[in-house]
């Protein structure tokens, strides 16, 4: 009785169900289930420095396996006023992950009284991301614009960070760079829109785990522009005909009437109060 | 940062348990909270994650006083560790959460928010010890 009783409460992660767990994933693989798998965003995000400041770009479509969990959900996050992220990777992990960066940058910002950085968020993430080994499988792209310009940043679920003029996360990783590394860094806005706009759009296009709409966030440093569904690639096919039946299609063969006394057993009134 | 292996952790905190490890209360094997008691379980930890975790703020503690003695000389840290050892000793009674205030802010913590924040809140939770108990535990009278 001492030991429970006598112990200290902290916070934080609880690893007491993780055996329990991983007895049942036995058991449940032995007879040919699997266990639930967390919700991913297969994902397409992409980010640009344009001229002026950043383009975020990132699709909608959460999958759970192979099932579309969620057709509209946003992948572009808000850490701070002028700086956004991108989650790819385990959907809660993304979110949850951005939401505490983002309180730990507003109080930081309000400690020493000044804008935050980028190259703070993508510092405070990475350690953080380190400190849970990769257990923790969200990808981000962080761009934004502070004092030193704008600035763009990915980092991986392992804790690795890459700065670079041009971005590509998710399960398109690998398709998707051609297309920026064409661009010069000199573009002005609408050209820049553009060119995520295709690299999202081909994303969409090409990979079954990214889908629905393409959302853009130009981040400059007067305006921030979150342009959900800026562009909306695959629309649903309208129906050409109607599949109803008319009534009198199938023939009735035998019909049977069965009916069933009930009797009255109890009657309660209960007066409602209606004022 | 998290720099440290976890190899080295594992030989460091072997926890010493009595006779009956899976005791609940009344001191009898409780398999229903505590699942069925093999040695295994007693010595090897179920999560990678899970050791590393619980001496996380031990070894960022001894890093920074390890780094600090480099630089400034074995005063610096001495100091600093009186007062933090000053600032663990404000608690309320053991059956009641603590704030914590003056540690927290001796170590910078309290401008940042971490899981250990979000989740599993020590205020919150369901279980509380008995006051009794634990009051005599703290006071050695037990």
């Amino acid at each position: 009785m001492l030991n429970t009783s006598t112990k200290t409460l902290t916070g934080g992660f609880s690893f007491e169900n993780t055996r329990r767990n991983a007895v049942l994933e036995a058991n449940l693989s032995e007879k040919g289930y699997s266990a639930p798998n967390a919700r991913k965003t297969g994902t397409t995000i992409a980010g640009l420095i344009f001229k002026d400041g950043v383009i975020l770009g990132a699709d909608t479509r959460a999958t759970d396996d192979m099932v579309v969990a969620d057709k509209n959900c946003m992948k572009i996050h808000y850490i701070a006023p002028k700086i956004y992220c991108c989650g790819a990777g385990v959907a809660a992990d993304a979110e949850v992950t951005t939401q505490m960066m983002s309180s730990n940058v507003e109080l930081h910002s309000l400690s020493t009284g000044r804008p935050p950085l980028v190259a703070m968020v993508t510092r405070q993430l990475k350690q953080m991301l380190f400190r849970y080994q990769g257990h923790i499988g969200s990808s981000l792209i962080v761009g934004g614009v502070d004092i030193n310009g704008p600035q763009l940043y990915s980092i991986y679920p392992h804790g690795s960070y890459d700065k670079l003029p041009f971005l590509t996360m998710g399960t398109v990783t690998f398709s998707l760079p051609p297309f920026f590394e064409q661009t010069q860094s000199e573009q002005n806005l609408e050209e820049a829109k553009q060119l995520v706009r295709d690299a999202i759009t081909a994303g969409i296009f090409c990979d079954l785990g990214s889908g629905s709409n393409v959302d853009l966030c130009v981040i400059t440093e007067k305006t921030v522009d979150y342009l959900r569904a800026y562009d909306q690639p695959v629309q649903k096919g309208l129906r050409e005909g109607t599949y109803r039946y008319k009534p009198g299609t199938t023939a009735v063969l035998t019909k049977t009437v069965t009916p069933l006394t009930l009797d009255v057993v109890d009657e309660s009134v209960q007066v409602m109060d209606t004022e | 940062m998290n720099t440290r292996g976890l190899r080295s952790q594992l030989k460091d905190s072997v926890p010493v348990t009595g006779l009956c490890p899976q005791a609940g209360s009344y001191g009898v094997q409780d398999s229903l909270r505590r699942g069925f008691s093999s040695v295994k379980n007693e010595l090897l930890p179920s999560h990678p994650l899970e050791l590393s975790e619980k001496n996380f703020q031990l070894n960022q503690d001894k890093m920074n006083f390890n780094t600090l003695r480099n630089i400034q000389g074995l005063h610096a840290p001495l100091k600093l560790q009186m007062e933090y050892r000053a600032a663990r000793q404000i608690q309320r009674l053991p059956f009641l959460p603590s704030s914590n205030l003056a540690l927290d802010t001796l170590r910078g913590s309290d401008d940042s928010i971490g899981f250990e924040d979000i989740l599993n809140d020590p205020v919150q939770s369901e279980l509380m010890g008995d006051p009794h108990i634990m009051t005599e535990y703290k006071l050695g009278v037990l």
